[in-house]
């Protein structure tokens, strides 16, 4: 078994595990860090990021270089249309992926980088609300960065000179392998490929394995997979918890008692607790709105955003603010909203017995029916033709370079009554308004991780006992360095880091197959010592999907196989009883030669081998025979 | 050999009451329960002291399967949970369990508000029994037990509806429950995987018919409706709240758009409405055109189809109302079909099947003057129309789900006797299996092959592979592993003999026995050896024979030639005790080639 790490992000994982003959990849996730080194694509053309400056890096005159850098309040980014940062691409060979599992829809963004014009031929395995959700992130984001217009072309130059720019971009990883988005069509192709699977059901793969997705706990339809062959398991948890909120609770019970556990995709902000988070969001966002300012939360269009609209909504009517509008601004905000309410069987108990009643599992199907909350696929759609302030905007992207919160933010980072407040983890709030600078509206970061923290994630590998760890190395704790929350377990643990391959797991010995009834009863197994009994055993193998089945042979049964060494006057002793009774023994340095000169016959008796140089007939052989079975044990 | 046995308490050789036992592997599944609407005495609910004469059923059955929301699959299960008194768990999915009490409920009023039955559930019960039922999704295999393993897969029929594949060790049974092969306005097709299971239990209640178009049926119900209301006559459509009602509302829903119709339609308030609720949350079971559109439009949103009112039933002018029950036995499809019966203008379409007494049935086999039960005689002018939109598989979808799955054996339930002969003849003669169509109360009993896992040793399994694949290809040549079995605390292993020599410290002896042969045979010992060789590929057929220089060797007995030329050879030989009874073949061959 070998595990290969092809992700910088532990919270975007990407692995691919060998084992059994077949490649499979854990999740494909793709970084998008790397975004905020570019600069924002307004919706609508913006003078103020149109006309910031261009930078030069001091003591040096590129023309090629010309236009690609512009500097916003210190800090120096890239005019181009913004990158992403896909798995790497050169340590395992795409086109030999057997199957890709996917556990939730924030690791899966990478899907079209893995299986569009890479010659992938197998399968991709995700559960129903993954692939829905999955698809939804995908078309938001396609649609923003493309929408945004191509106009800029593809800055490269900085790539070349990174050594002379100033940080943060100086710092940037690996910027030459980062990458354009996809376009549309290869991302219908992608998830044309995905086959979905429930909760608990046992895919087959390729007959040697079963994989099954169970329930996760950290958002629809997420999932941990569990590898299982007869003899070997392996438990694969990335983006877990154990919190309550609208999904189906984390089933723990499947991943007990692994070979294997592969941890991944922990929390981002192990410092802030999710309650928190959200008590401080509804918070803020109250008194902002009393004092006459509107509320921008950048979020993406599924997941977390549907707790926010049930506790926010809850909050503000408890608040007096009833009157104040939500809206929802994604291209995909419709759908997303409709979706999560036919999701019953993937929701939490709680939510699933509104189902029964019969009602929507999710309040913000009433809220859109009462004309509280309002969805648009832009700020230009006619649903927000009566746009009223102040009112709380959820719209993405988090990291503010694209989509329809780059528009608000230019609009209102002037009034300090506004308030931006940041839930998503997976950028640094401060980064991600870098561009926006200088801002007078009030920024808030209530980050809300419901993945495990480390402490969570411990007590979880304690309550698992798995044989083997294998983690990110982000999560390992550093010697020497100043303690900061890891994961430390009392299994062995290999640390994997982008571009690594570790040999690890059990070796295998055995494999499951069946055994005929036919051929079962006719074998008659003898006591070679106590508790273990024996027989000789020939079968006609049969192979089929990678299942073995042993049945009856073609010709004659299995004959006895001897064991031990005989003892040469035991043998002597036989021999006179079969009535050859001349034998001569020499004895040498190996064994001994038992000399029949009567019979022209030669036993040569060695510890693991005697050879019977026999000229003598048929009946003298069968003798030969009965005498040397009578003083060796066999099978 | 382990046996699977299958005792129908209801459906065998008969629709209604599905309640079939199933035992393999030492494992007690009942598979539905479910009542028989055509009975109002004991024989309404299965026979459950043929289980146990007496005392608790609970230790004698290990778990319940209800596979869809139909009273004729789970009409009993309150009564069995609460009155017998079984404990156990009880699978369904996720809509049956929301929409099956709602149906329970309704059929306990009307049995004991309006027949003034006794001995019948309480409210409470459904509500307890409800409480009991482990609700399952598609394809989650749930293990009952450590042995005992289920799986549902789609089935189509009714909203909800599955089809359960069970497993107990190597044994495999598939229970269809009721089953739709072609979509329909608002389901999908059934569906299943090659799963191979030992039997399957299939319904057959259109054993016989091979429906015609289902569009054909469509355009005639559409046209007699618009027919009626254009002439301002009145149609009443009785239906169950759930399943038909839904596909015909969608049926008119869309022909009143594509028409622009203006004529009234409604549904009656309450159980319709709700269970339209049902569908739009339980949208992910519904067919892939309804999931692709729900978000621009639910299809269960009707514009054109309004809530009825009591007071609507003398407006005057046209109208199409849907109202509950499907059978016209009681409730409000009765009282508006008492208003509206004696005009010939107005129709009535029976859209489903009648048990025998009720109204529905009386109609539909001509009666002119119902009798009710007030002794008030209504007189029938109105128009009266069938139209089976029944939703089951016909023979043809039948023979698909079989070929879908692959089973080993065929059992039919829900079904009429004769029209069961048939499709068992045909099952047995297109697919050569056997098929079984036991009556109530039969035991039928199936043989399956015997499967004992076992772990087999990969440096065993690894050793053949290079040995076969370093044989020219062959598809039809037969793979043999040779080893040695090993039994531990009744667990079977196959390993090899170094490796169980290893184990158990004891080294494998090896006996080789080696005879000489003289032959007088003059020439280059080589050709000697190229003569034995084809005197011995004449005598052993079938058996692989080698030659290299004066060597050959049949499978594991070698024969080496030895000699100068133009002078006696000498033949060797040699093969291992355990090949003594080819290696004395070959000697004696030899032996007698030489005199």
């Amino acid at each position: 078994m070998k595990l290969y790490c092809l992700s910088s992000d532990a919270a975007k994982p990407c692995f691919v595990l060998s084992f059994k003959e077949l490649m499979i990849m854990l999740d494909c996730g793709l970084s998008a860090h790397s975004v905020l080194n570019f600069l924002p694509l307004p919706p609508v053309p913006s003078t103020r990021l149109a006309s910031l400056p261009n930078y030069t890096p001091p003591h040096l005159n590129d023309p090629l270089l010309e236009g690609e850098l512009k500097e916003c309040c210190g800090r120096v980014f890239v005019d181009s249309i913004p990158e992403f940062c896909p798995p790497l691409d050169k340590v395992v060979d795409f086109s030999q992926l057997d199957v890709i599992l996917i556990s939730n829809y924030t690791c899966m963004m990478a899907l079209p980088f893995i299986t569009e014009d890479t010659g992938f031929k197998g399968q991709v395995y995700a559960t129903e609300p993954t692939l829905q959700i999955g698809r939804f992130y995908l078309e938001e984001l396609a649609e923003w960065v493309a929408g945004a217009g191509g106009a800029a072309g593809a800055a490269r130059r900085w790539k070349e000179l990174l050594h002379v720019l100033p940080p943060p971009l100086a710092l940037a990883a690996r910027p030459r392998a980062w990458r354009r988005l996809f376009a549309p069509a290869s991302i219908a192709r992608a998830l044309a490929r995905v086959r979905v699977v429930g909760y608990d059901e046992r895919v087959d793969i390729y007959g040697a394995l079963d994989a099954t997705a169970v329930s996760s706990g950290f958002c629809l339809g997420s999932a941990n997979w569990v590898l299982r062959s007869a003899h070997e398991k392996v438990a694969y948890v990335s983006g877990s918890s154990t919190l309550t909120t609208h999904p189906r609770p984390i089933n723990q019970a499947a991943l007990r008692g692994a070979d294997l556990l592969v941890l991944a995709a922990l929390t981002q902000t192990p410092a802030h607790n999710p309650d928190h988070m959200l008590g401080d969001l509804c918070v803020h966002a109250t008194v902002t709105l009393r004092a006459g300012g509107s509320v921008l939360c950048p979020v993406y269009p599924s997941g977390v955003l549907y707790d926010l609209l049930e506790c926010l909504s809850a909050h503000l009517d408890g608040a007096g603010l009833a009157h104040v509008p939500l809206y929802v601004v994604s291209p995909v905000a419709d759908s997303s909203l409709a979706y999560s309410n036919i999701l019953a069987e993937w929701v939490s108990v709680g939510k699933q017995a509104r189902v029964y009643l019969p009602e929507e599992p999710f309040p913000h199907a009433a809220l859109a029916r009462g004309g509280r909350l309002k969805h648009a696929r832009s700020l230009h759609d006619d649903a927000l033709g009566d746009f009223r302030q102040p009112c709380v905007v959820f719209a993405g992207h988090p990291s503010l370079r694209f989509g329809a919160a780059v528009h608000l933010v230019e609009l209102w980072a002037s009034n300090p009554a506004h308030a931006i407040i940041f839930t998503e983890p997976d950028f640094p709030y401060a980064d991600a308004l870098a561009p926006f600078q200088p801002l007078n509206m009030k920024a808030f970061h209530c980050p809300i991780d419901t993945s495990l923290n480390y402490s969570q994630a411990n007590k979880l590998v304690r309550e698992l006992r798995p044989r083997e760890l294998a983690l990110p190395e982000q999560y390992a704790g550093a010697p020497g360095a100043a303690p900061r929350p890891c994961i430390s377990a009392d299994v062995p643990t290999v640390l994997l880091r982008r571009g690594a391959a570790r040999r690890l797991g059990p070796r295998r010995a055995l494999t499951r197959a069946t055994l005929s009834g036919a051929l079962a009863a006719s074998l008659a197994p003898r006591e070679l010592r106590a508790g273990l009994r024996a027989a000789p055993l020939a079968a006609a193998l049969r192979v089929r999907d990678s299942r073995v089945s042993l049945d009856e042979p073609p010709r004659r049964a299995a004959p006895r196989l001897e064991l031990g060494a005989p003892d040469v006057d035991a043998l002597v002793r036989e021999l006179a009883r079969e009535g050859v009774g001349d034998a001569r023994v020499e004895r040498g340095p190996d064994g001994c030669i038992v000399h029949l000169p009567r019979h022209d016959t030669l036993l040569h008796v060695e510890r693991h081998a005697t050879h019977v140089f026999c000229e003598g007939g048929a009946d003298l052989r069968q003798a030969l025979r009965r005498a040397i079975a009578a003083c060796l044990p066999s099978v | 050999m382990p046996e699977i046995k299958i005792t129908p308490l209801g459906a065998g050789q008969d629709v209604g009451r599905s309640c079939i036992l199933l035992s393999m592997g030492g494992k007690n599944i009942m598979l539905d329960c479910g009542m028989h609407m055509g009975y109002n005495d004991e024989r309404r609910f299965p026979d459950f002291s043929y289980i146990v004469p007496e005392g608790p059923i609970t230790s004698q059955i290990d778990c319940v399967i209800i596979s869809h929301f139909h009273l004729d699959h789970c009409g009993a299960l309150p009564y069995m949970s609460e009155m017998v008194g079984y404990t156990g768990p009880i699978y369904m999915t996720h809509p049956t369990k929301a929409i099956a009490p709602i149906l329970l409920e309704d059929m306990r009023k009307v049995a004991v508000e309006r027949k003034g039955e006794s001995n019948f559930f309480t409210s409470q019960m459904i509500k307890d029994c409800i409480k009991k039922v482990t609700a399952v999704t598609l394809h989650q295999s749930v293990m009952v037990d450590n042995e005992l393993e289920i799986k549902a897969y789609y089935a189509g029929h009714v909203l909800g509806a599955a089809m359960f594949w069970i497993r107990v060790g190597s044994q495999s049974v598939v229970y269809t429950g009721d089953y739709n092969m072609t979509p329909d306005r608002h389901l999908g097709a059934a569906w299943i995987d090659k799963c191979r299971p030992d039997l399957l239990i299939t319904e057959s209640t259109y054993a016989t018919t091979i429906r015609d178009s289902k569009r054909c049926r469509e355009r005639d119900f559409l046209k007699k409706v618009h027919e009626c209301v254009e002439k301002g006559g009145k149609v009443l459509i009785p239906v169950f709240a759930l399943g038909r009602a839904q596909e015909l509302c969608i049926l008119l829903e869309t022909y009143w758009e594509r028409m622009n119709l203006k004529c009234p339609v409604y549904f009656a308030l309450g159980l319709t409405e709700k269970a339209n609720n049902y569908y739009k949350m339980f949208i992910t079971w519904t067919n892939q055109k309804i999931r692709k559109t729900f978000v621009q439009r639910n299809m269960f949103d009707f514009k054109h189809i309004k809530p009825f009112d009591k007071s609507f039933i003398d407006n005057p002018g046209a109208m199409v109302v849907f109202a509950t029950p499907g059978m016209l036995h009681a409730g409000l499809s009765l009282n508006i079909f008492k208003k509206w019966a004696p005009y010939e203008q107005n129709m009535v379409i029976m859209p489903g099947f009648c048990v025998q007494g009720t109204v529905g049935h009386k109609i539909l086999n001509g009666a002119k003057k119902v009798e009710l039960e007030n002794r008030q005689v209504v007189e029938v002018k109105m128009a009266v129309e069938y139209m089976s939109f029944s939703a089951h598989a016909d023979a043809k979808g039948i023979m698909q789900l079989i070929q879908y799955c692959e089973p080993k054996n065929v059992l039919l339930v829900h079904g009429e006797a004769q029209k069961m002969e048939f499709l068992k003849d045909k099952i047995e003669k297109e697919f050569k299996i056997s098929c079984f169509m036991p009556a109530n109360g039969e035991t039928c009993t199936i043989n399956t092959p015997t499967k004992i896992p076992i772990d087999v040793s990969l440096r065993l399994l690894k050793a053949e592979a290079v040995r076969y694949n370093a044989q020219p290809p062959d598809p039809k040549r037969r793979r043999v592993v040779n080893g040695i079995l090993c039994v531990r605390d009744n667990r079977l292993s196959l390993i090899d003999i170094d490796e169980m020599c290893d184990e158990i410290g004891i080294n494998r002896h090896v006996i080789r026995f080696t005879s000489t042969v003289r032959f007088e045979d003059p020439g280059p010992s080589v050709k000697t050896a190229e003569k034995l060789k084809t005197l011995l590929a004449e005598k052993l057929e079938g058996w692989t024979i080698t030659i290299s220089e004066a060597n050959i060797s049949v499978e594991s007995v070698l024969i080496k030639v030895e000699g100068e030329d133009d002078s006696t050879k000498n033949i060797y030989v040699s093969w291992t005790n355990q090949d003594e009874d080819l290696g004395s073949y070959i000697l004696g061959l030899l032996q007698s080639m030489v005199q």
